[in-house]
């Protein structure tokens, strides 16, 4: 059966966004607002688990025969909703213009060499758990 | 217990609306020149500016509701933008050699999903400010 890929990255979308309000809240519950680290678990978990699947599947082959319907679904759809720009934007803004600016930088670091490190380690860990080489 | 299963309701609709919404700006900007991703650069700015924008207002002249604001910020704009695919675009692009093009790539997204976020409200600050007719 043939299904558009856009009711797959809507399908996948819809869950990626609830558990990351879910995952969110929990964090914020336990270490509070002050830092933003419910959307920074959230970054690192989403960048770890894309890599992993990139690994797992090869990405060369992704790119060069064109996208499944699983990796719609779960990539482009999950966790690409599951992560977010648009919040870390505005709390790092909302840091930035703050008491503690340092926080906001300390935010864009952390986020940004994070979300690197974790898809690259996820993209080597997939690729031995396939069995190819690196 | 049903409220609250109505706002996780309103956040997956709104994140199915955002994600569905990246995949076509992402497909129309796939052929475009420069060897940048453009698709996703452009859902991050465009979602910065609108979470930006919605939280200047709905703290000013335009209050939503709690679910609102679920739907519009949790669901839209978080489902519309994306940190997993942009760091793998960057590994990608270094991983072709391409190093140049990873760190602008990284350099451009960081200034223009803050500058975003910074013109959404500052928009939604000025619309606050406008008087009512």
């Amino acid at each position: 059966m043939d299904v558009h890929p856009l009711i797959w990255v809507g399908a996948g979308g819809a869950l990626g966004g609830v558990l990351r309000v879910l995952l969110t809240a929990v964090v914020t519950a336990r270490w509070g607002a002050v830092f933003p680290w419910g959307t920074l678990v959230v970054n690192l978990s989403g960048a770890l688990l894309l890599g992993l699947l990139a690994g797992v599947w090869g990405l060369d082959v992704l790119l060069l025969q064109g996208p499944t319907a699983s990796w719609w679904l779960l990539a482009v759809g999950v966790l690409g909703s599951y992560t977010t720009v648009s919040s870390f934007s505005l709390q790092t803004l909302t840091l930035l213009r703050g008491a503690a600016p340092w926080r906001g930088y300390l935010n864009i670091a952390a986020s940004l060499l994070g979300c690197l490190m974790a898809v690259s380690l996820g993209l080597i860990v997939g690729r031995l758990v396939a069995g190819g080489s690196l | 217990m049903k409220a609250a299963i109505a706002n996780y309701a309103a956040v997956a609709a709104g994140s199915a609306l955002g994600a569905m919404a990246r995949y076509l700006v992402s497909l129309w900007l796939l052929a475009a020149p420069g060897g940048l991703p453009w698709g996703t650069l452009s859902v991050n700015l465009l979602g910065s500016i609108a979470i930006g924008l919605i939280a200047a207002l709905s703290a000013g002249r335009w209050p939503l509701s709690s679910r609102m604001q679920l739907f519009l910020i949790g669901g839209i704009c978080g489902g519309f933008t994306t940190f997993s695919i942009f760091s793998l675009e960057v590994l990608t692009l270094a991983g072709t050699g391409a190093l140049g093009m990873a760190l602008l790539y990284i350099g451009l997204s960081v200034s223009l999903w803050l500058a975003g976020a910074w013109l959404g409200t500052s928009a939604g600050a000025w619309l606050n400010r406008r008087p009512d007719r």
